[in-house]
């Protein structure tokens, strides 16, 4: 390998240097239609599954077919996206929040020629690359962090976690038959990388043992202060171990205050929570973003942990499939998750989602519990 | 032939969602052959051995991957994450695997020219792995080593005129909805008006200085989109004042069957006709709507949750009167729990004629206020929460409205000030005391 300069000169940085100039004005990237009719839209309607009609007040109509991906995606699989772009939808594709492809289309046969044809485009492995759906009262993308293919602080994986269940679910993502649209996110770690905490359903992966402790080398490697004001519970002080007749400065952890978040090890490389046995997955359910009908909510934890059960997690993904069809089952038109089970309480989501409820769920962590707790003799038996 | 054996990985591959284990031996296998004769600058079987660490991980139960070091482009403390793996030896393709963060067009629209050029960027000189996109909206690319990366930096700015997004302690890269581009609903170009901040702050986008992450998001609509309102330290959400404008005879298509409501998003199962009475007038949160033949709406009582203009889009537009409400301080739970954005400005004209100055005015002094008062990583939704709603109000400089709580507080803790008494707090004991005996 011969090294290939781009033009930069290491022994002079700052010649020629560009700095601070953002992205490029997205104006450049908007198909004509799209362009022509920017802020005159009238209205849209979902012609079938994946794809969307939008008319503008000019009478302009531009359709769009939208699929799924599984976001890590390589410059191989991004080129097959652009041909498929350059022969359909004149050279633009839009990727959605929940990362969705977007082709713009002229006409409703042309819609349909390219659903087919994404439907058509399959992996070796037999897997689709571009499952067209995503619309509507259903299932969409789910949005995720990167587990174990890149991060550091994982209690799972991302990529593997999501495509184990859009698989079990995967016939909401072509269909439109839920009461209302119900988002999955997925977030490795407490971090929330993926902000998965107001989702329908949320995969959370976590940590269940307290930090170990890497002694010999904790002073080298971490600023103790940082790792100690890095702890929102007060568990790690400053300490002094002896090893071998040497002294070591060094944090201690009271672990019982541990409520596992991982926040030391993000300050402190010498204080790793990963464990085979420890780590595993928190389901949330009943979270919105959207202020239609009821106002924003927080996802609420109702399975505290599931073990990792690589490579596709079954115990988890047959959980999720039980919550999501007895919602599908019971509630009513446009009623969100968390909507329907805040309207049969949740004494009965856990009767007819049948998942246990345990003392982990009571919640135990500062104010906020507090509002949690039921203050009333209203409730079901 | 794969490098490595891995038989768990391998059980991705089947089932209909698109699997990431197939599209990355895919990519394997292209830079084996290397039919391009490309001059890879990073190792060619970077790849497989990012499969081969993955399925250590499935068996392990446990990440590979250490803590960043610290690694950039000159000059800036962002947009570049270190990333090492904690089996070299095994996987020396992915040894040195950095993050690159790019910052993408608003509303991640592309030409498949501007693709194709950052794809040729990222064979040469990184994994050929990306994120499109990661969750704060950037592109992500996945993985190269430290002498690539003023190169990447180079060729981005000066052959693709595109810059890096953020991380660290700084603003991170903003995000939007599609906005106007395509939605009726968008009540603000949010589009234009991220573009016009994200330029105005580029040195806080790429240099920390603040006590932790800030994030902007930009939803055109209260529909939320972008989870502006969940995700971001300031939400600017679309929305309007004035009135629902009412197509009464596309209401009565609806009513009469003719169009399906919830622009067809429920079309897959039978729910039965459509009842106006049901599946709109009842479902309104605050009880405006009525209908006997003619659909009115009191837009005086109206919270614009979008419920009615949802279900029925050719019937119901939003109003003209139109700008964006500012929420500030959401964040995920770490570490003090998660919190959801709260209303700071009610209601603000989004006025590109003035370059936007009303907002940037909030938002600095935002920044301001927590610069001063905020701790070392601690999101502006935590210093809000330590010392008070009220507090931010005046910093930001916004009037007190009743808009910005839900109910009054619950306790009468009052933090008077001597300002807010007659005749102060100062008082003399001798006075005092020719009305009590000690």
């Amino acid at each position: 390998m011969a090294f290939i300069s781009s033009g930069y000169d290491p022994s002079k940085p700052m010649e020629g240097r560009i700095s601070d100039i953002g992205p490029r004005h997205f104006g450049e990237y908007l198909p004509p239609v799209i362009k022509d009719n920017f802020g005159k839209w009238a209205y849209h309607e979902i012609i079938e599954p994946g794809v969307l009609l939008h008319v503008a007040d000019s009478g302009d109509k531009t359709y769009t077919v939208r699929a799924g991906t599984a976001r890590l995606m390589t410059v191989t699989h991004i080129r097959e996206i652009c041909d498929i772009a350059d022969k359909f939808s004149g050279g633009y594709v839009r990727f959605t929040t929940r990362n969705n492809l977007e082709f713009q289309v002229e006409t409703e046969e042309k819609a349909k020629e390219l659903k087919a044809f994404l439907n058509d485009q399959k992996f070796d492995g037999g897997s689709y690359k571009f499952p067209v759906g995503g619309t509507g009262a259903g299932v969409t993308n789910i949005v995720h962090t990167q587990g174990w293919v890149h991060c550091h602080t994982p209690a799972t994986d991302a990529s593997g976690t999501v495509k184990a269940t859009m698989d079990v679910v995967f016939d909401d993502f072509q269909d439109m038959k839920l009461p209302a649209p119900v988002r999955i996110s997925m977030a490795c770690c407490l971090n929330m990388c993926g902000a998965v905490h107001c989702s329908d359903i949320a995969i959370l992966g976590i940590h269940r043992k307290p930090p170990i402790l890497d002694h010999e080398y904790l002073d080298n490697l971490c600023e103790i202060p940082l790792a100690v004001a890095a702890c929102p519970t007060g568990a790690v002080r400053p300490s002094k171990v002896e090893i071998n007749g040497e002294t070591y400065k060094t944090v201690a952890v009271k672990e019982e205050r541990c409520m596992f978040c991982g926040n030391c090890y993000t300050m402190c490389p010498s204080m790793p929570l990963a464990d085979k046995e420890g780590d595993g997955i928190a389901l949330m359910v009943g979270g919105k973003i959207s202020n239609r009908i009821t106002k924003p909510a927080f996802s609420k934890v109702v399975v505290p942990f599931i073990p990792n059960e690589p490579p596709r997690w079954p115990t988890m993904t047959k959980v999720i499939k039980k919550i999501l069809d007895t919602y599908a089952a019971d509630a009513n038109k446009y009623e969100r998750l968390g909507d329907w089970a805040n309207r049969i309480g949740w004494e009965r989501f856990f009767e007819k989602c049948d998942l246990p409820f345990s003392e982990h769920l009571i919640d135990d962590f500062r104010d906020p519990a507090y509002y949690t707790w039921r203050q009333t003799t209203q409730f079901k038996w | 032939m794969a490098k490595h054996k891995t038989p768990l990985l391998d059980q991705l591959e089947s089932g209909p969602w698109p699997s990431f284990v197939s599209d990355v031996k895919q990519e394997a296998d292209a830079r084996a052959k290397n039919e391009k004769g490309i001059d890879y600058q990073i190792p060619v079987d970077c790849p497989d051995d990012l499969l081969g660490v993955l399925e250590m991980s499935y068996t392990d139960g446990e990440t590979h991957w250490k803590h960043g070091g610290i690694v950039g482009v000159f000059g800036y403390g962002g947009g570049v994450i270190g990333r090492y793996c904690d089996q070299p030896e095994m996987f020396p393709g992915v040894a040195h695997f950095h993050t690159v963060r790019v910052a993408q067009p608003n509303g991640k629209w592309y030409n498949t020219q501007l693709l194709r050029s950052l794809m040729d960027i990222w064979e040469l000189r990184g994994s050929g792995l990306t994120n499109m996109h990661g969750a704060t909206g950037d592109i992500v690319f996945l993985g190269t080593t430290t002498p690539q990366l003023e190169e990447i930096f180079w060729e981005l700015t000066h052959d693709l005129d595109i810059d890096l997004g953020g991380s660290g302690s700084n603003l991170r890269t903003p995000a939007t909805c599609l906005g106007m581009s395509r939605c009726e609903y968008a009540c603000y170009d949010s589009q234009e008006l991220c573009y016009n901040l994200t330029m105005e702050y580029q040195d806080e986008l790429h240099r920390p200085a603040f006590p932790y992450k800030f994030k902007f998001k930009f939803d055109a609509c209260p529909n939320g989109c972008v989870a502006a309102i969940a995700r971001s330290d300031l939400s600017f959400i679309g929305t309007w004042k004035d009135e629902i404008r009412i197509d009464q005879e596309a209401v009565a298509a609806y009513v009469g069957g003719e169009i399906a409501p919830n622009a067809g998003a429920h079309a897959g199962r039978d729910w039965g006709k459509f009842d106006i009475q049901k599946e709109v007038v009842d479902l309104c949160p605050s009880k405006c709507i009525s209908y006997d033949g003619k659909l009115t709406i009191d837009n005086k009582e109206c919270v614009r949750c979008m419920h009615c203009i949802n279900t029925m889009p050719k019937a119901l537009r939003i109003g003209q009167e139109t700008g964006c409400s500012i929420l500030c301080g959401a964040k995920a739970p770490i570490l003090d729990g998660p919190q959801m954005g709260s209303l700071l400005v009610p209601f603000i004209e989004v006025n590109k004629d003035d370059d936007y100055q009303a907002i940037k005015d909030i938002v600095e002094n935002v920044w301001d206020w927590w610069m001063e008062e905020g701790k070392n990583r601690e999101r502006i939704g935590e210093t809000m929460k330590r010392l008070g709603m009220a507090a931010l109000v005046n910093a930001a400089g916004v009037p007190v409205d009743a808009r910005q709580v839900q109910e009054p507080r619950h306790n009468p803790y009052i933090f008077w000030k001597a300002e807010d008494v007659d005749g102060g707090w100062e008082r003399d004991i001798n006075d005092f005391r020719t009305r009590h005996q000690r």
